[in-house]
C-alpha cells in the first residue's frame, strides 16, 4: 500500500525527521487560506499516487494568495497518469542549497532493509543507481539492532557532508530507519533531503521536503491506523472488488479473460495466450480449490471489463476433485450467466467427469494448455 | 538418494489440526506415512490424530518424544515466524513453511535468526516438496509424480505442478520437486537447490522455473554457467507481465526495467539453459 507525500511526512515527523508544517487542501479557496496561514511563497503539491508530477505540471510555486488560487485550480484539475489529483499539499517554499537522497528498501540478495544515500539528490534515483552506482552508498541494517549512529556518521562521511550537519543527518537518518520498522515499510524515501538555508544568519540545516512510503500489504493486519489511510484511487474498481474478496487481480489491455489457480500459472497461462498470437485482458489468482463463490465473484470482476471477449478458466486441481471444481464452475455461470464464450482446460482427479460437467454446461473444454489458449484466441478474433 | 528428503526423514506438522493442516497431512500420510511421527498444536497435545499421529504442544515436545528432524508449517501469517524460530529452536534441521502472506521484516528476522542456528529453511508460501516414492512434505498433489531422475526447483506452486505432470506424463519420473516459494525474503534459493541437484548422484537433469522479479534466475545461471555439468531446462513466467504491477506473489514484480522476463531469458541461455516458451514444451528440452 502506497502512502501520500502528506502521510509519509506526518509520519517521518512522527520519528523526528524535521518536515515543513505544510497544510493539505481540498479546494483553491482552503489553499489561499493555508498559504495566509504559512506566509508566501508557497509550493502547491498535487497529492497522486505516481512519480512524476512536477513533469506533468503537478507541482507549482505561488508567490500571492490570487497566485495560489489560480495555481491549485489548475492542479485540482489534472490528471497525471490516468489518477485524478483530488488535494494538494501547501508547503512554505524552502530556500534549497542542496539535495540529498535518502531512501531504505528492503534488499532480496542481503536480506536486510538497506539505506541509499547519494548526494546526487532530487533527481530519479533509479536513474543514479544504473548510470552511476558509485554514487550511491548502501547500508545494510542490522534486524535486531537498527541503524547505530556510527553507521549514520559513517554515510554522512562518504557523501561529503558538511560537518556542521552531522548531527542533524544523524537524526534523520535514525528517524527514518525507525518509520521504517515501526511501520513495516517496504519502501521509506526522502527526495530530496534538502539542505536549507535560514534568515536571520541562522546556519543552514537539513528537512525531508518530500516523502515517500509504501507499507507491507501483508503487515496491515497489525497497523489497524495505517490500514484507513489508503488511497482508493490506488487501484481500479475492479481491482477494489478482487480485494474484497480476496482475490488477486489485475487488468490488461486484451480481449481474453484468465480465470487461473496460482499466480504462476496465472502469468505462464497469459504468456500461453500471447506466444499463440491473443493478449490477456488480466491476471487473476482465484486460489486454491476454485470453490464455487469465488469463481462467481472472479468471473464478474473479469466480465466487468467491456473488451473481454472470451474467458479461459485453467485450474490445476491436482489432488482437488475436478467434477467438484467443474461443479462449482457450473454454479457461478448459473449465478453470473455470462454472454461470452467460455474455455476451459482442468487437470485433476476425475477430469474426464469433471470436462463433462462442463460441456453439458455448454463450455468449450480442451485437454492442454496450449489446446485451452489456441481456441480462447481464436474466439477473440 | 534423493535431497532434502527420504524415507527416512522424520516429519512433524505444525498447526495439524488446523483446517489446512489437517487436509494436508492426511494426505502426506497417505502418501508417505512412514515420515510423519506426530504433529503440534498448542494446548492439544496428547491427543492423536484419527490416523494415529500423535499431536504435541510444543515442537520441542516432538523433537525429545518421537525424534523429529523436519517440520512442514500451516499455521496462519500471524504466528508463522514464532512457528518457524520454535521449530529451529528445538533442533529442527529442515523447516518448510508453507504459510503465505508472513510480513518481510518478520522474515528478514527469522531468516536471521535461522542462519545464525545453521537451520535449513524452505519458504515461505511455497509449495514444499516431494521425493517421489519416498517423502511428501508440503502440499505438491502426489498424483502427478514418479521416481526418476529429474531435479526440478521451482518458485511457483500450481505452475511447478503443470510441469511435473508433463514430465511423468513424457515418462521423465522426478528425484525431488522443490518449490522454493516467490517471497522477496525466503530459505533456500535456487543456487542452494541447484547445489544439492548438482552433488546429488541420483539427479542426471535439472529443470529451473523462475518468474518476473528479483535477479534469483540470474544469479542460478551464472552459479549453473561455472559449476553445472548436468543438462539444465528453465522456464520463465510472466513474458506477457507489464512492469509496475505486482502478479500476485510479493516477489514478481518488475521494478526500474529489473527481473524482466527477457532479461532472465537472456541470462539463461547465456548460460547453455535451455529455455522453453512453454511450460510443456519442458521435457522435449531435456531430451538428448
Amino acid at each position: 500500500m502506497k502512502l501520500h507525500e502528506y502521510q509519509s511526512k506526518q509520519i517521518f515527523g512522527r520519528h523526528g525527521v524535521p518536515v515543513p508544517q505544510g497544510i493539505v487542501a481540498e479546494t483553491p479557496q482552503a489553499a489561499r487560506q493555508a498559504a495566509e496561514q504559512i506566509g508566501l511563497p508557497v509550493v502547491i503539491k498535487s497529492q497522486v499516487l505516481v512519480g512524476g508530477r512536477g513533469k506533468a505540471g503537478g507541482v507549482k510555486v505561488a508567490r500571492t494568495l490570487d497566485e495560489v488560487e489560480a495555481k491549485t485550480r489548475d492542479i485540482l484539475n489534472l490528471t497525471i497518469k490516468g489518477l485524478p489529483v483530488r488535494r494538494v499539499l501547501v508547503d512554505p517554499a524552502a530556500d534549497i542549497r542542496g539535495e540529498i537522497y535518502l531512501g531504505i528498501v528492503i534488499d532480496r540478495v542481503s536480506r536486510r532493509a538497506v539505506m541509499m544515500t547519494s548526494a546526487a539528490g532530487g533527481v530519479d534515483i533509479e536513474e543514479v543507481a544504473a548510470t552511476t552506482p558509485e554514487k550511491i552508498v548502501r547500508t545494510p541494517i542490522d534486524p535486531f539492532v537498527g541503524l547505530p549512529d556510527y553507521l549514520a556518521r559513517d554515510v554522512a562521511a562518504q557523501i561529503d557532508l558538511p560537518r556542521e550537519l552531522w548531527p542533524n543527518f544523524i537524526n534523520i537518518a535514525r528517524g527514518l530507519a525507525a518509520a521504517f520498522a515501526a511501520n513495516d515499510a517496504s519502501l521509506a524515501e526522502i527526495n530530496p533531503l534538502a539542505v536549507v538555508g535560514r534568515a536571520g544568519g541562522l546556519p543552514d540545516t537539513l528537512m525531508a521536503l518530500d516523502g515517500k512510503m509504501v507499507i507491507d500489504d501483508n503487515a496491515i493486519f497489525r497497523h489497524p491506523d495505517l490500514a484507513t489511510l489508503r488511497d482508493p484511487d490506488e487501484d481500479s474498481e475492479a481491482e477494489k472488488k478482487a480485494r474484497a474478496s480476496d482475490l488477486s487481480y489485475i487488468s490488461l489491455d486484451g480481449e481474453i479473460g484468465c480465470m487461473v489457480n496460482g499466480a504462476g500459472l496465472a502469468m505462464a497461462t497469459m504468456d500461453i495466450i500471447q506466444y499463440y498470437g491473443g493478449q490477456p485482458a488480466n491476471f487473476l489468482d482465484v486460489g486454491g480449490g476454485a470453490k464455487a463463490d469465488k469463481v462467481a465473484a472472479a468471473l464478474r470482476i473479469i466480465l466487468s471489463d467491456p473488451k473481454v471477449k472470451v474467458v479461459l478458466f485453467n485450474i490445476f486441481g491436482g489432488i482437488t476433485r475436478c467434477d467438484e471444481v467443474a461443479r462449482g464452475i457450473v454454479t457461478a455461470l448459473q449465478e453470473v450467466k455470462p454472454q461470452a464464450p467460455m474455455v476451459a482446460r482442468l487437470v485433476g482427479t476425475n477430469q474426464e467427469e469433471g470436462n463433462r460437467i462442463l460441456a453439458e454446461a455448454r463450455m468449450i473444454t480442451a485437454d492442454s494448455l496450449a489446446e485451452a489458449a489456441q481456441k480462447a484466441v481464436a474466439l477473440s478474433r | 538418494m534423493a535431497i532434502l528428503a527420504d524415507k527416512n526423514t522424520r516429519l512433524i506438522v505444525q498447526g495439524i489440526t488446523g483446517r489446512e493442516g489437517d487436509f494436508h497431512a492426511r494426505q502426506m500420510h497417505a502418501y508417505s506415512p512412514g515420515i510423519l511421527v506426530g504433529g503440534v498444536t498448542p494446548g492439544k497435545g496428547g491427543m492423536k490424530t484419527d490416523y494415529g499421529v500423535p499431536v504435541f504442544d510444543t515442537v520441542g515436545q516432538a523433537v525429545r518424544a518421537v525424534g523429529a528432524d523436519t517440520s512442514v508449517i500451516y499455521v496462519p501469517a500471524r504466528f508463522a515466524p514464532d512457528a518457524i524460530m520454535e521449530a529451529a529452536d528445538a533442533g529442527i534441521k529442515l523447516i518448510v513453511c508453507i504459510t503465505e502472506g508472513i510480513p518481510v521484516q518478520d522474515m528478514i528476522r527469522v531468516r536471521a535468526y535461522l542462519d545464525a542456528r545453521g537451520t535449513t529453511l524452505i519458504g515461505p508460501n511455497c509449495p514444499g516438496l516431494i521425493t517421489p516414492g519416498q517423502a511428501k512434505i508440503g502440499i505438491i498433489p502426489y498424483n502427478i509424480v514418479m521416481p526418476g531422475n529429474v531435479g526440478l526447483v521451482s518458485r511457483s506452486g500450481t505452475l511447478t505442478y503443470e510441469v511435473i505432470h508433463a514430465l511423468t506424463q513424457n515418462g521423465m519420473g522426478q528425484s525431488t520437486c522443490v518449490g522454493i516459494g516467490g517471497d522477496p525474503v525466503h530459505g533456500l534459493d535456487f543456487i542452494d537447490v541447484i547445489k544439492l541437484f548438482n552433488e546429488d548422484p541420483q539427479t542426471e537433469k535439472i529443470v529451473m522455473i523462475g518468474e518476473i522479479g528479483g535477479s534469483d534466475e540470474e544469479r542460478a545461471a551464472a552459479y549453473i554457467r561455472d559449476h553445472v555439468k548436468k543438462p539444465v531446462a528453465g522456464f520463465i513466467a510472466g513474458r506477457a507481465a507489464p512492469p509496475g504491477k505486482r502478479m500476485g506473489h510479493a516477489g514478481a514484480i518488475i521494478e526500474g526495467g529489473m527481473g524482466t522476463a527477457a532479461g532472465k531469458v537472456a541470462a539463461m541461455q547465456a548460460a547453455g539453459i535451455r529455455v522453453a516458451d512453454l511450460p510443456t514444451q519442458i521435457p522435449e528440452l531435456l531430451r538428448p
